[in-house]
C-alpha cells in the first residue's frame, strides 16, 4: 500500500512515497524497518509506543495502535506533530 | 600534532580542525543539522572513530558513526533501547542518549552510553549495537533511586561521567544527576554508591541516594585514584582509597560560590582543575554570576582558586556552559575549550590566562570535546 513518509525520514527513503505492506500497522511498520532499516525506532520506542511527536493516519483517521489493522486499499499517512522551536 | 574539536549544539554538530599551534580553526558543518547533539566523541584508540548521539525535536534517539573523522557517517544498526517491559507493566524508552565514553584501551570496540531517562548501555562493536546494562536499568533498588523523570532536570535525569579507570577495564564510575556516584569493581556486573561526603539541598536526607545530584565528575589521568566533582551542591575532591568526599568548593569566593556544571582536569597534574560557576541563587538562573563569566582554577587540589577571565566579557554576559561543554588537550601548555548556552566557541590556549572566541552564532551548545591527531 502507499506511505507517505515525512521529510524528517527521507533520509531513510530518499522519497514521500513508498511502497510497503503487512496486515496490520505493526507489520506495515516492519516492512519499512526491512526496506529502510533503522527508520521504525525514529518513529517507534522500544516498549511499540508511537513516539509523542509522531502521528499516524490511516485513509485519515488518527492510529494509535499497533495493532491496527490494514488492508491492501489503504492510504497510510506519517506526519510529524506540529511542534518543536 | 593538531587538535580536533567536537561541537555538539541543539542544532547540529561541527568540528573545528586547529593548526599545529591552536591559533586558526577550520570549521567543519554543520553535520546533520537541525539535529540535537548531546556529545560527540573520538575514539582515542583508532583516532578516527567519531560516534555522535543525536535525536531530533520529533524522531526517536540515535547514534551516528563516522569511521572517517566525519567525512561519512552511518546510524547505529541499535541504537541504545530499555528492555522491553513484561505484559501490563509501564517500561521505560530512552528519549536521548546522553553521554558517551569510550572503553578501556585494552578493549578496542567497546563504548559505554548514558541516556535520559537515566540508563547504562555498552556497545562491544564500535558503538553499533548497544546493550543495557541490567545491573542498573532494571535493577530495584537502582530504579528507586533514580526516581521518576519529574524528579530530574527539566529536559530529564541524565546518566553521565561514565568513566573507565585507565589501570583496569573492570573499575568504573558513572554519575546520574538524579541518584549520585556509583562505582563498580566487576566491570558493571553489579554497582555500589560512592556518595558519602556529598551534601544535597538544605531540608533532605543525605543517606538517601536519591537525592544526590552530580553535575560532572573527572578522574585525574595522572592520579587515578583521584577524582573531582562538580556537583548541584559544591566541588568535591576524592582521594582513593578514601570513600569521603571533600567539599573544596568551600575555598571558593563567596560572591562566585561553587554551582556549576562542568569540571576540567590537568592532564598531567592532579593538583590542578578548572571550574565554571554559574548562579544558583534564588530561582537558579543558570547564568555567569553577576553576568560575569570566569574560570576558577586550582593548582592544589582545591585549597585555593584562582579567578581567570582575561578576554572574556567583563559584564553583561548572561550564558553558562554546561557538563560536557568544556574540556582541555593534552598539549603543553594545556589548550581549555568551552562553548556557551549562548553559542560562543571559546580557548585559551595558556591554561586559561588568556581566552578568546573563536566562534559565534552556533546554536546552544551541549558538548566540546577536544582531540589531538597526529
Amino acid at each position: 500500500m502507499k506511505v507517505l513518509i515525512p521529510s524528517p525520514l527521507h533520509s531513510y527513503t530518499g522519497r514521500s512515497q513508498v511502497e510497503a505492506g503487512g496486515p496490520t500497522l505493526a507489520a506495515l511498520l516492519a516492512d519499512l524497518e526491512r526496506q529502510y532499516p533503522g527508520i521504525r525506532f525514529r518513529m517507534v520506542d522500544e516498549q511499540d509506543r508511537i513516539r509523542r511527536h509522531m502521528r499516524v493516519f490511516v485513509n485519515g483517521d488518527q492510529v494509535f495502535e499497533l495493532a491496527r489493522p490494514l488492508r491492501p486499499s489503504d492510504e497510510v499517512i506519517i506526519v510529524q506533530a506540529l511542534t518543536g522551536g | 600534532m593538531k587538535t580536533l574539536l567536537m561541537v555538539g549544539t541543539r542544532k547540529g554538530a561541527w568540528l573545528f580542525h586547529g593548526d599545529g599551534a591552536r591559533r586558526t580553526w577550520r570549521l567543519d558543518g554543520p553535520h546533520f543539522l537541525g539535529h540535537i547533539f548531546n556529545h560527540v566523541v573520538l575514539d582515542p584508540r583508532d583516532g578516527r572513530t567519531l560516534l555522535a548521539a543525536a535525536k531530533t525535536g520529533h524522531l526517536g534517539p540515535t547514534i551516528f558513526r563516522s569511521t572517517d573523522r566525519g567525512r561519512t557517517w552511518k546510524e547505529a544498526a541499535r541504537p541504545p533501547a530499555f528492555a522491553k517491559a513484561a505484559a501490563g507493566e509501564q517500561g521505560r524508552s530512552v528519549d536521548h542518549t546522553f553521554w558517551l565514553t569510550p572503553g578501556h584501551a585494552s578493549q578496542p570496540g567497546v563504548w559505554f552510553a548514558g541516556t535520559s531517562p537515566q540508563g547504562l548501555f555498552r556497545s562491544e562493536d564500535g558503538g553499533s549495537r548497544w546493550s543495557p546494562f541490567s545491573s542498573i536499568n532494571d535493577d530495584p533498588q537502582y530504579r528507586a533511586w533514580m526516581g521518576t523523570v519529574q524528579d530530574g532536570t527539566p529536559d530529564g535525569p541524565k546518566l553521565h561521567s561514565i568513566i573507565v579507570d585507565p589501570r583496569d577495564p573492570a573499575h568504573l564510575y558513572f554519575a546520574m544527576s538524579g541518584g549520585g556516584v556509583h562505582e563498580s569493581l566487576d566491570g558493571g556486573a553489579s554497582f555500589a554508591p560512592l556518595v558519602q561526603g556529598l551534601e544535597v539541598v538544605e531540608g533532605f536526607d543525605r543517606a538517601n541516594v536519591t537525592f544526590h545530584d552530580p553535575h560532572c565528575v573527572r578522574l585525574c589521568p595522572s592520579r587515578p585514584d583521584r577524582l573531582y566533582q562538580q556537583n548541584h551542591c559544591g566541588i568535591y575532591r576524592l582521594d582513593r582509597p578514601s570513600n569521603e568526599w571533600l567539599r573544596i568548593g568551600k575555598h571558593m569566593p563567596r560572591r562566585v560560590g561553587d554551582v556549576g556544571f562542568p569540571l576540567v582536569v590537568h592532564p598531567r597534574d592532579a593538583d590542578t582543575a578548572w571550574v565554571l560557576p554559574m548562579d544558583g541563587g534564588t530561582v537558579w538562573p543558570r547564568t555567569s554570576p553577576q553576568g560575569k563569566p570566569a574560570v576558577y582554577r586550582t593548582k592544589d587540589a582545591g585549597k585555593t582558586w584562582q579567578r581567570q577571565d582575561v578576554g572574556l566579557p567583563e559584564k553583561h554576559a548572561w550564558w553558562t556552559v554546561k557538563r560536557q561543554a568544556m574540556c582541555g588537550d593534552s598539549r603543553d601548555p594545556v589548550g581549555l575549550y568551552f562553548g556557551t548556552t549562548s553559542g560562543e566557541l571559546w580557548m585559551s590556549g595558556d591554561e586559561g590566562r588568556r581566552w578568546r572566541c573563536i566562534a559565534r552564532h552556533l546554536p546552544e551548545i551541549y558538548a566540546v570535546e577536544a582531540a589531538e591527531l597526529a
